[in-house]
């Protein structure tokens, strides 16, 4: 699409090319952020250091003490960013893997049954996608069912399916793992289905002219043709797939996971910890996300399909 | 006849006339066989009647349609009947006779879904009996499966406990559903689409701050954003403000990000047609580009719909009043009383649906002119 800032004769500003790309728009946000996140972690916590001032009878700090003392509190209201980057980098780096304080291990725990649970929830979409493109009752039954579906807040029902299915004797991953599924397999079905109908009538009536089985046109023209879509939808699934993992694990009690981290760190007030999980949490979804575009290009590239 | 058509109502055909041989009822005390069951045996013998004409060609379209539908409800209420006459007592031959139920439905909705009124008014109720069938039997099997296996009531609770359970403490649900739904959600969700939408324009207005916010704005559509929940439930309190505060922040990026996405719609000769009318920033954005947007900004709003609900029930995992449906359901798992919780997610699921539907009706209404609502 063109744009009016395309007829602009190019200025003579050094920064002018990294600013007119995505790359220098996008760090400049950040530092946006970064900033009033600084000055709101300052505003956020004064009122906590006041009172603390009043009772240690400092009366009128220097400004620079208070902006000081407020961005180092042990369990501030909002923590500042540096003391989350510390947090991590202690809990990850300088931790053995194995130990129960390692961010790193907890995620581990977390990141098992989401792929758990995201490659099941991504077979049974394509399954569902598959039937309901062959069946007419399937298609015309089942799909309004799979759309409500998703309007269930089924994020509400992770304790209960935790709870029953630790009673029937199933324990470990794969109740959490069930969550996932249940997130991930929609987008993917809903996202196939639009795929494998994707194929133009001209491109179905060929492969009837060569005389070939359900079964090979499904094989040979209808999945190739789906593989864009796949992909997108495995990025929403993916996403989905780790919510639902970290909210499974927030009622049963569960001892390790980032979901459990957040919900010890908001029993204790310990506010440096909740947003470290947080953090960290962000990254591993971000960095599911684009493992996935990664694996898009490439395997779109082999095909031949790259845009 | 399809080849599905054709080995179900075979399979089907074949399982009625041998079920007979099995026993359907076993006690400890006693066992029965079909023929101590006189409903079920009128079931099956119509079942029977049925199915034969079915399978040869005899019997097809509408009417058969309508004779399979019928036979098999009347074997879901003698199944039914049976099971609930003998609780957990279920045997091979009960179970055979609830496949042959289950086939007869299927083979009525395939015949329906070939069925081709000629009214509007006969499509649209095809298309709605259609899911009304999977849904009924759903719940049939449900209840079926339940009491015919004996499941214990704290794993899963017969449907028809929980619509007793409906019925008889409303007082509780409505004021779960005020807590959680009228005040949390509601005021959320208002506050955070309209805030996203406001920000989408003044942020469509500045090109360097589109080109910004828009990467991030979509990594932050895919991050675990209802993690904030303890952190909101610190700082807005127990009640009902921090569960709206949640909702904020997870409506707020889709519907900007839609909204940004939706106000780069319009096609360049669009804008130029604009610009020969001398029409003025605002009226572009009023005549023109909001009314192409809107297929994005309600997509967003679908979106934000389903996720507010589910925001502001897990945050009252992390502490409320004693009021509110995540309350409900958290402390009524802990005290095993199961109906209660399945009510809940019913209120729940029933409020997701109807605030969807009701989004995409208005969605009908505002976009007439996009081709998916034309048809």
């Amino acid at each position: 699409m063109t744009e009016a800032g395309t007829f602009q004769t190019p200025s003579r500003s050094p920064f002018a090319g990294l600013m007119s790309g995505t790359a220098g728009p996008v760090i400049v946000v950040v530092a946006a952020i970064i900033a009033i996140w600084y000055l709101a972690a300052v505003l956020l916590n004064t009122p906590f250091q006041r009172d603390i001032y009043q009772r240690g009878g400092i009366e009128n700090p220097p400004l620079a003490q208070l902006v000081a003392d407020t961005l180092s509190q042990p369990r501030p209201v909002l923590p500042a960013p540096h003391q989350v980057a510390e947090e991590i980098w202690k809990t990850t780096a300088e931790k053995s893997i194995t130990s129960k304080r390692s961010l790193v291990y907890h995620s581990g725990v977390t990141l098992s049954s989401t792929l758990l649970g995201f490659i099941i929830g991504t077979g049974l979409g394509i399954a569902l996608a598959i039937g309901v493109v062959h069946s007419r009752v399937l298609d015309k039954s089942l799909m309004p069912w799979i759309i409500s579906s998703q309007t269930i807040p089924i994020l509400a029902i992770a304790p209960m399916i935790i709870v029953v299915l630790n009673a029937i004797g199933i324990t470990g991953l794969l109740p959490k793992a069930m969550i996932s599924t249940y997130l991930s397999f929609f987008p993917v079905t809903v996202g196939m289905v639009k795929g494998l109908r994707a194929p133009e009538a001209i491109q179905l009536d060929l492969m009837k002219t060569y005389s070939s089985s359900t079964a090979q046109t499904l094989w040979k023209l209808r999945l190739p043709s789906a593989m864009p879509y796949l992909f997108a939808s495995m990025k929403v699934g993916v996403a989905a797939s780790l919510v639902g993992a970290i909210v499974g694990e927030l009622p049963t009690g569960a001892v390790a996971g980032l979901g459990a981290r957040l919900l010890a760190g908001s029993y204790y007030g310990q506010t440096v910890q909740i947003w470290s999980a947080l953090i960290v949490a962000a990254v591993l979804a971000a960095g599911l996300v684009s493992l996935i575009g990664l694996t898009e290009r490439v395997v779109l590239q082999r095909m031949g399909m790259a845009r | 006849m399809s080849p599905v058509t054709r080995i179900l109502s075979t399979l089907a055909l074949v399982v009625a006339l041998m079920g007979s041989m099995l026993t359907v009822v076993e006690t400890p005390i006693m066992t029965l066989g079909l023929f101590a069951l006189p409903v079920l045996l009128v079931g099956v013998l119509l079942s029977i009647l049925v199915l034969a004409p079915y399978r040869t060609g005899l019997l097809s379209g509408a009417r058969a349609c309508a004779a399979l539908t019928g036979v098999s409800l009347l074997m879901a209420a003698a199944l039914l009947g049976t099971v609930s006459a003998y609780p957990a007592a279920a045997s091979h031959g009960f179970w055979a006779y609830v496949l042959v139920a289950w086939a007869m439905a299927w083979l009525s909705v395939e015949e329906l879904s070939g069925l081709t009124p000629q009214s509007p008014l006969g499509q649209r109720l095809v298309a709605l009996a259609i899911p009304l069938a999977f849904g009924v039997w759903l719940l049939i099997l449900w209840q079926l499966a339940v009491v015919g296996f004996g499941v214990p009531r704290v794993l899963l609770p017969a449907p028809s406990e929980i619509w007793l359970r409906l019925l008889s403490s409303p007082q509780i649900l409505w004021e779960d559903f005020r807590q959680t739904f009228l005040k949390a959600v509601l005021i959320g969700y208002a506050l955070g689409c309209g805030s996203g939408f406001l920000v989408a324009i003044l942020v469509d207005r500045v090109p360097f701050l589109r080109r910004g916010l828009l990467p991030i704005g979509n990594l932050v559509s895919a991050l675990p954003i209802i993690g904030v929940a303890p952190i909101m439930v610190m700082w807005f309190g127990f009640d009902w403000p921090s569960k709206a505060a949640v909702v904020v922040i997870m409506t707020f990026f889709p519907m900007l990000v839609n909204t940004v996405t939706g106000l780069a719609a319009a096609d360049r000769i669009q804008h130029d047609l604009m610009h020969t009318y001398a029409a003025n920033y605002l009226q572009t954005l009023l005549k023109m580009r909001l009314p192409m947007a809107m297929p994005f900004i309600f997509n967003a709003l679908k979106i934000n719909s389903t996720l507010a609900l589910i925001g502001a029930i897990v945050a009252e995992f992390f502490g409320t009043p004693i009021v509110g449906m995540g309350f409900r359901i958290s402390t009524e798992v802990g005290r095993m009383n199961v109906d209660m919780v399945w009510a809940s997610i019913a209120v729940a699921a029933l409020a997701g649906s109807l605030f969807y539907g009701l989004v995409t009706l208005i969605e009908r209404v505002v976009t007439f002119w996009h081709p998916s609502v034309r048809g």
